[in-house]
């Protein structure tokens, strides 16, 4: 990066690879501070070519266990590579437990790889709010790999779609009638499917399902949903994990297909945080408590309440 | 974007170094403070002092809490001391809970540790504690 472009000092650090640095602006950013913002402004041209490995799937199936695995091996092929581990916060307290941390366990003075954990914060859809950013701070460090786990849920997260470029669905032998109600949900989001606990017995059969169902075609015509056993405590498939990672990572360059999927995050991500300003804007409006009255009354609707709002609004008579 | 801004979560790391398997208090002490609304990154089990110090350093966290019953501490504690100083983090406080004899519990606050608690200790002392330790004394 040349130096005429005069970076502001946190965002000069960073891109040196000072993780001090690092670990402090992915804070920023979760906070929200403005010397995030502004690191993030002075960084946002060169960042968006990073690979984003999103590994979702159910409670427990394995998924800090396949990234421990995933960045022993991905280390061992030079990359350097950062984890984002997301948890829930707890709706009572805003508190959390985070976890994944445990399962992850590398030699400490390896400045190749990064980890950080992250909660929820009342976000909904297995994912922080803050991750998009979080992601660019580490590519912007280097880190042109980063592993997102994201929430373990009774539901597969829709929203990794929203940061990763490549989500592996990750699942276990005998989730039979679990994975027949996720079954749509599952083909919307998964690019590879991972059959984790495949030194288990019924790991086959569990194969053999899911690769009829991937068969039945992908949202992606163009792309064929692979399915991959694994084992972490054997181990076993972990290479063929991150090749089926890698293929579809190289289709995405091949068939114009990465841009296509940019064009679509980024519009979600303009999309949320136009409306987070204007959900602030509107709540701060004087004439909502006045608004409210006659609907509490049941002299009308709240529907007719928001539409009469919305068109005072535009007229900016509000 | 919210309209007033809430102060960000207090970032606590727990971690338990050395071959201790004693876990529980860790736990409880880990689900406190989460109860108390902070985000306790919890690292296990069998830790080294280079592989907390590090995880202190990634997590960007406001306080280091360990957890010994094994009777190590004087041989773990000090090197998680000065590794912390070294790689500039000497600034966040640690505290400490487990199995530690009063003589050993001074000579430990002497290199810097800001607080110890033993068995029994009420957790919402520790709660106080880590607010006081993270500045946020209410
Ligand atoms: C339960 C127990 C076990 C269980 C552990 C189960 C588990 N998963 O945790 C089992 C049976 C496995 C076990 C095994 C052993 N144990 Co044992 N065990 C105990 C016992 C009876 C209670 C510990 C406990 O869970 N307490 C409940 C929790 C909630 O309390 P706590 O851990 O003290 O935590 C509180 C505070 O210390 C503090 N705290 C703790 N951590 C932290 C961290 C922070 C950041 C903060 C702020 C506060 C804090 O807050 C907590 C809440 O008040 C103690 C005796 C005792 N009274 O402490 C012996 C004891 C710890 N064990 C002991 C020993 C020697 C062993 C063994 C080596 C063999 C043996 N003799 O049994 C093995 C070793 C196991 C191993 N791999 O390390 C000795 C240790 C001696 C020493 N350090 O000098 C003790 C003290 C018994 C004794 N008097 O001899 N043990
Ligand atoms: N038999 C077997 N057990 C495994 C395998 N991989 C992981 N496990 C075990 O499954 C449990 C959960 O593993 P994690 O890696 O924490 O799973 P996770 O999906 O990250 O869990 P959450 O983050 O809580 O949703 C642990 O007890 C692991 O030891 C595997 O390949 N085979
Ligand atoms: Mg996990």
């Amino acid at each position: 990066m040349s130096p005429a472009r005069r970076f502001p000092p946190a965002a000069q650090a960073l891109i040196d690879g000072d993780r001090r640095a690092l670990a402090r602006l992915i804070t920023g950013a979760e906070n929200d501070d403005p010397g995030a913002r502004e690191v993030l402004r002075a960084i946002y041209p060169h960042t968006g070519h990073a690979w984003l490995i999103g590994l979702a799937g159910p409670l427990g199936v394995g998924k800090s266990s396949l990234i421990n695995a995933l960045l022993a091996h991905v280390r061992s092929l030079g990359k350097k590579v950062a984890v984002v581990a997301v948890d829930p916060s707890s709706p009572f307290s805003g508190g959390s437990v985070l976890g994944d941390r445990i399962r992850l366990d590398r030699p400490p003075d390896d400045p190749g790889i990064f980890i950080r954990s992250m909660a929820t914060r009342g976000h909904a859809g297995g994912l922080a709010r803050a991750t998009r950013e979080v992601v660019r701070l580490l590519e912007a460090a280097g880190f042109g790999i980063v592993l997102v786990e994201t929430v373990g849920s009774g539901q597969v997260d829709v929203e990794i779609r929203q940061v990763a470029t490549t989500s592996v669905v990750v699942l276990v032998p005998h989730l039979g009638d679990e994975v027949q109600t996720l079954k749509a949900g599952l083909f919307e989001i998964a690019d590879v499917f991972c059959v984790n606990k495949s030194d288990l017995p019924g790991a086959d059969r569990a194969r053999r399902d899911l690769a009829e169902l991937a068969s039945l075609g992908s949202v992606d015509p163009g792309w064929r949903v692979p399915v991959v056993a694994t084992s972490t405590t054997i181990p076993s498939g972990i290479p063929e994990l991150w090749q089926a990672i890698e293929a579809h990572e190289h289709y995405l360059d091949s068939s114009g297909k990465r841009l296509e999927g940019e064009r679509r995050r980024l519009t979600q991500e303009i999309l949320a945080l136009a409306e987070s300003r204007f959900v602030a804007d509107l709540s701060r409006d004087p004439s909502l408590p006045r608004r409210v009255e006659p609907v509490l009354a049941h002299r009308i609707d709240p529907e007719t309440a928001a539409r009469r709002w919305w068109q005072e609004r535009r007229k900016g008579r509000a | 974007m919210p309209a007033a801004k809430k102060q960000p979560p207090i970032r606590v790391l727990i971690a338990k170094p050395g071959l201790d398997g004693h876990d529980r208090g860790a736990k409880v002490v880990a689900r406190a403070l989460r109860d108390a609304g902070m985000e306790v990154i919890y690292a296990g089990l069998r830790q080294t002092p280079e592989a907390i110090v590090q995880a202190a350093m990634e997590e960007d966290v406001d306080i280091v809490g360990l957890s010994i019953l094994s009777g190590a501490h004087m041989a773990l504690i000090p090197k998680i001391l000065e590794l912390m100083r070294k790689e500039r983090s000497g600034r966040i406080p640690v505290f400490v809970g487990g199995i530690i004899p009063d003589e050993d519990a001074r000579q430990l606050r002497k290199l810097g540790v800001k607080a110890i608690f033993g068995p029994g200790a009420s957790l919402e002392e520790i709660v106080k504690s880590a607010k006081r330790l993270a500045g946020r004394a209410s």
